[in-house]
Parts: structure tokens; sequence; C-alpha cells
């Protein structure tokens, strides 16, 4: 694995080197400008591979991205993978979604964007409607009320372990686990609407964060 | 069905999704109660019904949206529901994300980071029991659902396994 990424890396390292070393160091940024030292990519190319990424997660995208676009494709490198998808992470809607538009972007501006887009939500949103036609003729049988129950526990099940497993990543500290405990009750037990939950917790959140670092 | 405000409703997804930070699962609360509680476009069951099969699909979980969409008023509704998700990638992300390759590390960029990651995860933790609350009636149901958690912390299964599992004790009568 690590082998693979390399011939991206030392590429970027040796642009990276005729500048000066701060530049160097943020040599992965700069290197996209050099496009001669990096792979590239079509738009068609970026659908396909998209739609691979979507049509092959059941249940997260994230695990066949990093396979598609980092070992199969080699469009990424290793870290480079990893910064965009904290990105995505940060910020609003499906993380791979925002990952999507970030590498397609990058390769072929903002028709890349679209093509990647078009190949990860195309496909699902066929599949979620072949569902919605099956679910409206034969939902309302027994048999499959009774399937779906069992299915919605699971459902259930799927979210509470993905809380758990994110809540380890949470410092050992009051602050954050007080945030946490207030986002949940304000809108768990409370069921306040998210807007003013988010509102009147995000703020004082960002401003303690701030703080500390100082 | 003919009276459902499409309008209104993409106008409050496309401001949920912008809420969406640390994904789909954070505005989850936000999406029942818009169509449950406020508009009553779906009951309880239907609501959570729609969800799990969304979840048994391929691609982002957020797809939800899409099929209640679907559900609701056809394609129009899909669009209702669907275009709103895109919206915060295609403007948002790409703004930011020319931001972040320029300035890599703004001490603002962390703190927001680090401020909202506690939000996000008691966000989740709401979504995860109010869909609990939502599907779950008897004591079976929640044997599924902390039997799912156990699994799934414990080993690497692909979850379809999971579900495959659940439905067989729904057919069962169980649940």
């Amino acid at each position: 694995m690590t082998t693979k990424s390399r011939p991206g890396e030392s590429g970027e390292a040796s642009v990276g080197a005729l500048r000066s070393p701060v530049v160097a160091e943020m040599g992965r940024q700069t290197a996209k400008s050099k496009t001669a030292a990096r792979p590239t990519a079509t738009r068609w190319e970026l659908f396909i591979a998209f739609s691979r990424i979507s049509l092959s997660s059941f249940g997260g995208a994230i695990f066949w991205a990093r396979r598609e676009l980092v070992e199969r494709r080699r469009w990424l490198g290793e870290r480079e993978f990893v910064d965009i998808f904290t990105l995505g992470q940060l910020l609003p809607g499906p993380n791979v979604l925002n990952l999507t538009v970030i590498v397609g972007h990058r390769f072929a501006g903002w028709s890349g964007a679209l093509a990647g887009v078009a190949g990860f939500l195309g496909w699902p949103c066929l599949v979620v409607i072949g569902m919605g036609l099956l679910y409206q003729r034969y939902g309302s049988l027994p048999q499959a009320q009774h399937a779906l129950a069992g299915m919605s526990s699971v459902a259930a099940g799927l979210l509470l372990a993905t809380v758990i497993k994110l809540a380890t990543v949470l410092p050992r500290h009051w602050r954050p686990w007080l945030f946490g405990l207030l986002a949940f009750a304000a809108v768990g037990i409370l069921r306040w609407p998210l807007f003013w939950a988010i509102g009147a917790l995000a703020p004082a959140a960002i401003f303690f964060a701030w703080r500390e670092q100082e | 069905m003919a009276d459902i405000d499409l309008i209104g409703l993409f106008f409050h997804f496309l401001l949920l999704w912008f809420l969406a930070i640390g994904g789909p699962s954070t505005i989850f609360p936000g999406v029942h109660r818009y169509i449950v509680d406020v508009h009553h476009l779906l009951t309880n069951a239907q609501f959570a019904e729609l969800y799990t099969l969304a979840q048994v699909a391929p691609g982002p979980n957020a797809m939800y949206v899409t099929l209640i969409g679907w559900h609701l008023a056809g394609w129009k509704g899909v669009i209702a529901t669907t275009i709103p998700l895109l919206v915060p990638a295609l403007t948002l992300t790409l703004l930011v994300g020319h931001l972040n390759e320029r300035y890599p590390n703004a001490p603002i960029a962390r703190a927001i980071r680090r401020g909202l990651m506690p939000i996000t995860i008691g966000l989740v933790f709401a979504s995860a029991t109010i869909l609990m609350r939502t599907v779950n009636h008897n004591g079976y149901g929640y044997l599924i659902t902390f039997a799912t958690v156990a699994v799934i912390l414990r080993k690497s299964w692909n979850p379809l396994w999971l579900f495959a599992g659940g439905a067989l004790v729904g057919l069962a009568g169980l649940v």
C-alpha cells in the first residue's frame, strides 16, 4: 500500500525541492499547479470512478472511496486522501459527497465536480426510487412489515454503534463532553429545532476551543 | 397528498443540509421533526420503514431523504428533497476546499473543528435514540438494536448480514 502511493509523493517532493523549504513543506498544495507531476483524470473517468465507489458501498462509502482513489487509480496519496476526507467531515452534508466534489473539481474543474457527483449520487437515486416503487406496491403486506420492523431495529443499532465509535476520539476533558451532552439533550430530549440548538451551542463551543489554543 | 408544500419542504431541507456538520446523521432529528411531528406527512412507522429501506441501498446513507421525497410526491418530491443535499457540497465545500489549500493550518479552522466535533457527536447520539424509540416497540426490538451495536463494535462484518438477520427475526413475528 505504501509503495503504491510513493510515485506520486516523490513527484511532489521534487517539485517542492525546487522552491524554498517552507514552500516544500506545503508542496502538497503547490504541486497542484504542476500538472506534469500529478495524475490526471477526465470527466468520464471521474464519473466511472465515483459510480464504482457508490455502487460498491453498502454501509459506508469511505472504505470504497479510499480503495478506488488511492489504491486502484492512484489519483491521491494516502495523506492527501485523509486531508480531503477530514475536510469533508467538517463541512455540512454527506462526507463522501464533499470528497467527491473536491476531487472532481481538482482534476477537471466545475464539470469534473458535477461528473463525480452524477456518478456518486445518480445510481443510488435510481436504486432508492426502485425501492420506493416496491414499497408502494408491497410495503403494506404483513410479511414486508415484519421484515422491515426487524431491519429497522438493526438500522438503529448501526447508528448507535457509530456514535460510540465517534465518541472515542473526544478528548478526556469535561468541556467537550458537556457540549456533546447539551446538544444531545436539546435535540434528543427537549426536541428543539436543530437550527436553534446549533445556533445556541456552536458559537460558545468554538469560542472555548479558540481560547484553549492560545 | 396534493397539498404538500414542496417549496417549503425544499427550503427547510436546504437550511437543514447547511447545518449537517459531520454528516447526514446530524440532521436526522430535524428531518424527522419536520416530516412527522410538524407536518404529519408520514407516520412514525412509515418514516422508520423508508429510512431503513434506504440504509439497505448502495451509496451514501443520506439517500433516505430521496426515498421520502419519492414516496410523498414522485419526481417533484425527489427534486425537493435531493437538490438541497447537493447545494452545500457544490458551494461551501468548493469555497472552503479552495481556502484550505491556500491556508492549510489556520488556527480558526482548528478551533472550529475542535469546537464542533462534540456537538456533532451529541447530535448523532440524539438521532440514534430518536430512531431507537421510533422503531422499537418491545423488548425484542431493543435486543436486536443492542445486539447490532455489540457485533459492529467487535466484528468487521458487512452490515447487510445484520439486516438479513433482523429481517428474519422480524418475519418470525417477534418485533
